[in-house]
């Protein structure tokens, strides 16, 4: 050995025990570029003064690209981040397979008995918490009391189809670009799919039946692909087919449309500072149809540690401080408590300044209203409300996504996008060995 | 002129760029190869099975895979006959003598630098968007009600973004090849009361074959892989309206997780590519020798 | 008369060549002047949109959110390295093929062309596999690496181009005088192929610039180029196009600029051989 190797590896085990020294830990959190999320990023302070030796990278991405990246590298062990937010979707499947950490022991004022026994239920494996809840959502119907009155009419609270089309049509004014309804259409599983799939719950129309064949041949299900397409093709905005939360957010907010049905997370922003309508905003149920199941959902975007992660205590004083009660406290201060990401705690709907905001209660009702353990009419051999809780469910739903945003930019009939979805689903059922 | 000896040496400096475009090759293909045998889903890990050519029966019987292919072919066509044909206008526009033709060129040349994925949402949202764009904004100032680019016409307006990224690589090899002809030959045939059509079609077309040959080739070799354009714009939709042969194989084994069919796909994709490689590089060898 | 008719005929040129130019370059300059809007300003009709105040609230908001600086550092790494390293390995191949060519140089040279058709999807999860064992993941080394193979078979190509217009005469004449093939390449080539090797580089730092797909893939925040930055971008909350367009800015100025100030030479470079 040389002495200048001997000097560099002198040097580098030198430069390893200061490091070891400063002990500053840098965590990756992987993030949906959410409001909420964003939010969050410009409170690091609060987190850094609690954590002076923990540096927290930030990985911000738009849901689709995140959750395939996060995917790829969960599933193949690559080890790129510490903190990952998923949805209700991926955590039981994760934690079944044994890619998760348990979150069972973070510190006592934690209190995981606060969180909300819906959504906690869904991140919940064998008795193990996979995953802290950020913020938590179900769907509502927004819309325009300005509009709803200057047509004579009251939005109940909880209301039908039916008074949605009526509604839908008496507030749509094409000449003056104000469309009755705006909702999902752009492809995807957790775009189009998830309303539909909701909105199939209330009309009675399933997925699979108990032995997982599928049942878009079904009268439920065409009843509802026609229902929404005759809304959407008459009382819609133009362009439909590409728009999925973001993009009707953008619509709402400058006023273009009397209703929206969808998460309940969207309330803060309609009624935020970048909406032109916010002082003009009322709040209902998701609509039924007198069958026993509304037609909304239920989902949690939530803060997980991959197992294998080499900074596992950063990473849970990271999801303790984002999770916490004192976190939705630490919002309030700085930008009001309509602001704080909802849907997760049961004390932030007993505080009595929180039960202020004109979304609250709402929320609060539309998310105990739905059951992912029985979502639909009939009894199915599956969990979740607007998914599948199954691996291959993403797949096939977002090309079943696909036919459908088809026939809502007319490209294909109802009727040929129903068989198509029938065909693809029960091929990728048969290939995964669910229908023998 | 060659030596044994710069033989061997020319051997030397070449092995190091072939061995590594060759493990390049070579390394993930077989890889490739290997996974698209098996039942392979990422969700399932250890689930992995020996799965024969199940993985190609059902890429291949997928209707998905004939669309995507159609969608591929029209994409690469489109868009190498509108930069062509563009490029060629506008080479002869700007060949001839005007006022600031530093800056126009800077101009035309611009949307070249533009990254994909920054052109595609640039397109989608500011122009294309049927109730914010600027075209919808002008639709709606003629009164006519706004066209909704990426639902009513998807595959024909993810052409329209890619050949706006191509069509100055396209003019600028063009407008080279032109200045590079031959001015007294031209104003001899104008002498000789040779129409300017006559001209363009018996001197300039032949004088511009080898550049447009270049600009087939190297396209092509991009636009077979156009991927963020779609992924950005339409997600491949509505239905399958746009999808092509790599969004459905990143759809496969990215939005499925199921990397058997995905590298099914992948290698029905590299024979294809390589089908497309065999006819352009026989075209292109013979005209670049020539 | 004739002078008449060219002058006129200048000026109709002028024009058209002007609006051309201006329609092409206008996604452009309609993305550079929303993001000196507010959002409520920037989605209004175009008039009322350019007659609102101008702000430069949207770059506050980006810089505020990403951290463009090392974004930006990552890409001219990358893009750097990538070019540089290929080429330093696209060099010696293509000066042998251009002098000594042999029955299988065209082959070899298809060959290697043909390698960029492989549809990079299809190949993810391998090179997402290798990458994770050989601990690559997420760091510029392992993209330099990508970048610069994904290039490689291009710059070969123009660099053969460009190596075989330099006439053989001039070789044989400095072999004449007993020059060593080492000194052959430094003192009689170099000099020649400088201009070529230059726009080979450039062309070659704008693709690997402005690639899409390894770099999204590859990294996450350590390594990650402008590509990602826009990435976070792509469908953000509420109102965005003024955020957007000033994303859009940020990440492709520096390569535009770039690309203007060696228009000419990257121009010369362009032709792959096409023009003789």
């Amino acid at each position: 050995m040389t002495t200048t190797i001997r000097a560099l590896l002198g040097a580098t085990a030198l430069l390893t025990l200061m490091g070891a020294a400063n002990a500053e830990t840098t965590i990756t959190v992987a993030t949906v570029n959410n409001g909420d999320m964003i939010r969050m990023q410009g409170l690091m302070d609060d987190f850094y003064a609690k954590n002076p030796d923990i540096k927290v990278e930030w990985v911000t991405l738009e849901e689709n690209v995140l959750r395939q990246k996060v995917t790829t590298d969960i599933a193949t062990k690559g080890g790129q981040f510490d903190v990952l937010t998923i949805g209700t979707y991926e955590v039981p499947i994760w934690g079944k397979a044994g890619w998760l950490v348990s979150l069972n022991d973070l510190p006592a004022d934690y209190d995981a008995a606060d969180l909300l026994p819906a959504i906690a239920g869904g991140l919940t494996v064998d008795g193990n918490l996979y995953a802290s809840p950020f913020y938590g959502e179900s769907s509502m119907v927004m819309y325009r009391k300005d509009l709803m009155e200057a047509a004579g009419l009251t939005m109940p609270d909880a209301p039908t189809w039916a008074d949605i089309k009526t509604a839908a049509a008496a507030m749509t004014d094409k000449s003056k670009e104000q469309y009755g309804i705006c909702l999902r259409g752009k492809a995807g599983w957790g775009e189009n799919m998830a309303f539909l799939t909701a909105m199939s719950n209330s009309f009675g129309a399933k997925w699979f039946d108990e032995n997982w064949n599928p049942q878009f041949d079904q009268k439920p299900w065409k009843d509802t692909l026609d229902f929404y397409l005759d809304l959407m093709n008459n009382y819609g905005p133009p362009g439909a087919s590409n728009n999925g939360f973001n993009e009707n957010l953008a619509l709402f907010q400058q006023g273009h449309c009397g209703m929206w049905i969808d998460a309940t997370v969207a309330a803060s922003f309609v009624t935020g500072k970048d909406s032109t309508v916010a002082d003009k905003v009322g709040f209902a149920l998701a609509p039924d149809n007198g069958l026993g199941k509304r037609g909304n959902w239920l989902w949690a975007w939530s803060l997980a540690i991959p197992a294998g992660s080499q900074k596992v205590d950063a990473a849970k004083a990271f999801i303790n401080w984002a999770t916490n009660k004192d976190y939705a406290a630490l919002v309030a201060s700085k930008e009001g408590w309509a602001n704080v990401p909802p849907g997760t705690r049961a004390s932030l709907y007993a505080n009595p300044e929180y039960a202020k905001v004109p979304f609250a209660k709402m929320t609060l009702d539309s998310i105990n209203a739905a059951d992912p353990t029985h979502p639909t009419v009939d009894p199915v051999p599956y969990t979740g409300v607007q998914f599948v809780a199954i691996p291959e469910f993403q797949g096939f739903a977002t090309a079943v996504g696909q036919q459908f945003s088809a026939a809502l930019a007319g490209s294909t009939s109802a009727d040929d996008a129903l068989a198509a979805a029938q065909e693809l689903v029960k091929t990728e059922m048969t290939k995964a060995g669910y229908i023998k | 002129m060659a030596t044994e000896h710069s033989r061997t040496a020319a051997r030397l400096m070449v092995s190091p760029a072939v061995i590594l475009l060759f493990l390049w090759m070579i390394v993930p293909l077989g890889m490739t190869i290997y996974f698209s045998f098996l039942r392979y889903n990422l969700l399932n890990p250890g689930m992995e099975t020996f799965a024969g050519f199940d993985n190609y029966y059902y890429f291949l019987t997928n209707a998905a895979f004939w669309d995507a292919l159609i969608n591929t072919v029209t994409l690469v066509v489109g868009v190498l006959v509108i930069t062509v044909f563009g490029g060629i206008a506008l080479a002869l526009l700007l060949d001839q003598p005007f006022w600031g033709q530093g800056i126009v060129r800077v101009l035309v040349i611009a949307p070249f630098f533009v990254m994909p994925t920054v052109s595609a949402l640039v397109w989608k949202n500011m122009f294309m968007n049927p109730v914010n764009g600027v075209f919808a904004h002008i639709a709606k100032s003629l009164g006519l009600q706004p066209f909704d680019f990426l639902s009513q016409a998807p595959l024909a307006s993810i052409i329209l973004i890619v050949a706006w990224s191509w069509l100055p690589f396209a003019t600028l090899i063009l407008l080279t090849a032109l200045q590079s002809l031959d001015r007294e030959q031209q104003e001899a045939a104008e002498m000789d009361g040779a129409s300017v059509l006559a001209r363009f079609w018996y001197l300039t077309v032949p004088h511009l074959t080898r550049s447009i040959t270049v600009v087939v080739l190297i396209q092509t070799i991009f636009l077979l892989s156009v991927f963020a354009e779609i992924l950005v714009t339409t997600n491949g939709g509505p239905g399958t309206a746009s999808t092509n042969i790599p969004y459905l194989v990143y759809a496969q084994s990215l939005l499925n997780f199921d990397v058997g069919g995905g590298s099914a796909g992948g290698i029905v994709a590299v024979i294809l590519a390589n089908i497309v490689a065999f006819f352009l590089m026989r075209m292109i060898g013979k005209n670049l020798d020539a | 008369m004739a002078r008449k008719t060219t002058q006129t005929r200048k000026a109709v040129v002028t024009i058209a060549a002007w609006l051309i130019g201006i329609v092409i370059f206008f996604p452009i300059l309609w993305t550079i002047l929303m993001s000196f809007k507010s959002e409520g300003d920037a989605i209004k009709a175009p008039l009322a949109m350019l007659s609102s105040p101008w702000t430069l609230e949207s770059y506050g908001e980006v810089q505020a959110r990403s951290n463009y600086a090392l974004h930006f550092w990552n890409s001219v790494v990358l893009s750097l390295g990538s070019t540089l390293l290929a080429l330093l390995i696209a060099i010696p191949a293509a000066w042998a093929m251009a002098f000594v060519p042999g029955k299988r140089t065209k082959d070899l040279l298809m060959w290697m062309l043909s390698t960029k058709m492989m549809p990079a999807v299809g190949v993810l999860v391998p090179m997402y596999l290798m990458f994770r064992d050989l601990g690559l993941l997420d760091s510029r080394i392992g993209l330099v690496g990508v970048l610069t193979l994904i290039n490689l078979p291009i710059v070969i190509w123009m660099l053969y181009t460009y190596f075989k217009e330099i006439p053989g005469e001039i070789l044989e004449a400095s072999r004449m005088d007993g020059a060593s093939l080492r000194s052959e390449i430094l003192y009689v080539l170099t000099p020649m192929a400088v201009p070529g090797i230059a726009s080979t580089m450039l062309l070659n730092i704008i693709l690997a610039w402005n690639e899409a797909f390894w770099t999204l893939q590859l990294t996450t925040s350590k390594a990650a180029p402008l590509t990602q930055f826009i990435a976070s971008y792509s469908s953000p909350e509420g109102l965005f196009y003024a955020k957007l367009s000033a994303a859009s800015t940020m990440a492709i100025a520096p390569i535009l600029i770039l690309g203007w100030f060696s228009q000419k030479q990257l121009v010369r470079g362009l032709t792959f051989g096409a023009v003789k």
